[in-house]
């Protein structure tokens, strides 16, 4: 029988899915009631959140907007099993801030409407252009849903004890009940409660993690510091201990240098060009706080992103440690009788039953031995110790972050904590990206250009039929998603790379674009970074109708990933080159723009 | 813009400052970070190097100083070209 579930870590006799469901109904129950509390009436009251809120406070609020399942759940773990070469996570998505800040948040401040497309609309003075921007972030958001539905499969595969399809389907179910209960969304307040929960989830078990390993209290420390045990540098020993499996060297780098200054490139750009963050640089005070809160939200964002790397590694060499408990391939591999009856094992069973952790003892000798069996060099230590291939067969990287705290043996309620953020995260990033895309869609799209003199009532019914038809592709599409959930991410950070970012840049730093370049652009750089991505992870996402993979790319060494940042000089060139030959942008136009570049006279954002 | 018009210093002025703001954001990033990291490979900082530090940490500590600098020196200059919002 499974003894996790039964198995006490103090706190009473309660077991640990009862503590988790505890967690996880408290915090839910206080963002609720926070939502209550300060409800947003009316959909100015909704915007205004925002207004009269102190930078700080917003930046903590845009933080936990902006860090979802892809930042909690997912980032860690693909830089545990890859290391330095998955650094490009942690500079692209905290780098976009710098462009957020100097090129972009204050004059949107300045313009003072409250939505993306809006500004597109009415700086290239074109309803085309700002019905191709809706589009663009149509497509964006979707892709980003997709990757948050993976992180909730696997954030409730574990905590209902089901497989993750199962999890997926009933994640999908809270996540529509969550996005129309919806008004929470745009209160601050909620938000900061949230940041709160998610940051205590993700430092809490690190901090303990790094107390044992390296007895620095600052994970962030800790992964530059000595290990305990040995005195020797933590990484170094984590370099030598994955080297012997004849696994990547950890802190060497081994990708190609142009993939990854060009999918570092393509998430910086890619965050300055997402709707749900921009958003919230639109109704601070005043255009001078704009620039603050940038810089509030990073530092909110930074605790976690300095601490990824921190849980990354230490995640690594523990679990590395576990499956060769007497330091190295020396004193043998982990015995299954061991996984089997060993409490500190028991997270192998709780995980396989979730179908995203398998091993088998594929050479019967009573061992689980993990070591990398395509590696030619370790082929000579196989054949003598008999070991027929790497029998740690399924390790899903999104699973490690949830799973950390049950791998380091840590109390039950840190792990009822992590579940409770990791939830957070997931779900409200998913929800105020479904009201985005239902928002776009109705109000933007149905009642901005195909039906102006549709009801409230209509453009009420449209935004709820979009979000389910949203949910329902998302869920389909996340049952078998083109990557863990922060590739699938940072494919939607290529589409807005490609679209959105050059539109809004060009927009405030030329007059030269008009109408018809920007159109052209947005077009141009959003088509060519689909196809590429629809080439290497199959058109619509659906498996197996792709042409080339990311193993072996259509373009030299670059990925689909990366390409966000190609499609956004295709953009850029494009506008230029159409501009260049169509008529000049009005004068009334030029000067709207050259009105956005100073901060004088900026009044609070205007509805429609 | 016009070269004649009254906020050019102004807006020279905030172009020179993103152009150097980005620069430095490009060289702890791509540079010391990715292409550059081979020439920091000398300078060790726990069980790794320099460059190991500026792609994981290092970085995301100079986003944070850019960003509060810009926000600073940018209050500043709406001031002394009078374009602020007071």
């Amino acid at each position: 029988m499974n003894t996790a579930w039964t198995k006490n870590r103090g706190w009473g006799q309660m077991d640990q899915f009862t503590i988790n469901l505890l967690f996880v109904g408290g915090s839910f129950a206080l963002y609720i009631g926070i939502a209550i509390w300060a409800r947003a009436g009316t959909t100015s009251e909704f915007y205004a959140a925002g207004r009269g809120v102190h930078p700080v406070t917003n930046g903590m609020a845009t933080a936990a907007d902006w860090m979802s399942a892809a930042s909690f759940i997912s980032m860690a773990g693909l830089i545990a099993f890859v290391g330095y070469d998955n650094s490009t996570y942690l500079m692209g998505w905290t780098g976009g801030y710098v462009l957020l800040a100097l090129l972009l948040a204050p004059y949107l401040r300045k313009f003072g409407k409250f939505t993306v497309s809006e500004f597109i609309g009415d700086r290239f003075y074109s309803q085309t252009a700002r019905i191709v921007a809706v589009i663009c972030l149509i497509v964006a958001s979707t892709t980003y849903v997709i990757g948050q539905m993976t992180g909730v499969g696997v954030a409730f595969g574990r905590f209902l004890e089901v497989d993750s399809t199962t999890g997926l389907l009933i994640g999908a179910c809270i996540v529509f009940a969550y996005a129309v209960f919806g008004g929470m969304k745009g209160v601050t307040y909620t938000q900061v409660a949230q940041y709160v929960v998610l940051i205590f989830a993700y430092t809490i078990p690190a901090i303990f993690i790094s107390l044992q390993l390296t007895g620095n209290p600052v994970p962030a420390l800790g992964l530059f510091g000595d290990e305990t045990g040995t005195g020797e540098p933590l990484l170094a020993k984590l370099d030598g201990l994955v080297s012997e499996l004849g696994f990547a060297n950890y802190t060497a780098h081994h990708s190609n240098t142009l993939d990854m200054v060009l999918f570092t490139l393509s998430l910086m750009i890619g965050t300055a060009g997402l709707p749900h963050v921009i958003m919230r640089f639109f109704t601070v005070p005043k255009v001078s706080d704009a620039r603050w809160s940038a810089g509030w939200a990073l530092v909110f964002i930074a605790l976690l992103y300095l601490t990824a790397p921190a849980v990354g590694a230490m995640a690594r060499l523990n679990i590395t440690q576990m499956m060769w408990p007497n330091g190295g391939i020396g004193g043998g591999a982990v015995a299954v009788e061991q996984i089997q009856n060993d409490p500190r094992y028991d997270w192998m069973d709780t995980w396989q039953k979730t179908g995203l952790l398998g091993w088998e003892d594929k050479n019967g000798d009573g061992r689980i031995q993990y070591y990398n069996d395509t590696n030619p060099d370790l082929e000579a230590v196989a054949a003598e110790n008999g070991w027929v291939g790497n029998e740690l067969t399924n390790f899903n990287r999104d699973i490690l972050v949830l799973a950390n705290p049950e791998i380091a043996n840590l109390p039950s309620w840190v792990i009822g904590l992590v579940a409770a953020g990791g939830l957070a995260a997931a779900l409200s990033t998913a929800a105020g990206l479904l009201l985005a895309i239902s928002s776009a869609v109705s109000h933007d799209l149905i009642k901005g250009a195909i039906n102006p003199r549709i009801s409230e009532r209509g453009e009420l019914l449209s935004a709820r039929i979009a979000m389910a038809v949203a949910i329902v592709i998302a869920t389909y599409l996340g049952l078998n998603p083109p990557g863990f959930a922060a590739q699938t991410v940072a494919l939607a950070f290529g589409l807005a790379a490609a679209s959105i970012f050059p539109a809004l840049m060009m927009g405030i730093f030329s007059t030269r674009i008009n109408n018809v370049g920007a159109v052209a652009g947005m077009l141009a750089g959003l088509i060519v970074t689909l196809v590429y991505i629809f080439l290497h992870k199959g058109w619509l996402f659906i498996p197996d109708t792709n042409s080339f993979t990311d193993a072996d790319p259509l373009l030299g060494p670059i990925k689909s990933t990366s390409f966000g940042a190609i499609g956004a000089a295709v953009n850029f060139a494009v506008a230029y080159i159409v501009a260049g030959m169509t008529k000049e942008t009005p004068q009334a136009i030029k000067d709207l723009v050259e009105s956005v570049r100073i901060p004088r006279g900026a009044g609070v954002a205007q509805d429609h | 813009m016009s070269d004649n018009s009254p906020n050019n210093a102004y807006w020279s002025a905030n172009m020179r400052i993103i152009l150097v703001s980005l620069i430095i954001w490009a060289l702890v990033s791509f540079g010391f970070g990715i292409l550059l990291r081979p020439l920091l490979s000398g300078i060790a900082v726990g069980g790794t190097d320099l460059g190991f530090w500026f792609a994981q940490q290092g970085s995301i500590l100079v986003f944070l100083a850019i960003i509060f600098f810009y926000a600073w020196r940018m209050n500043r200059l709406d001031r002394e070209h009078g374009v602020d919002e007071e």
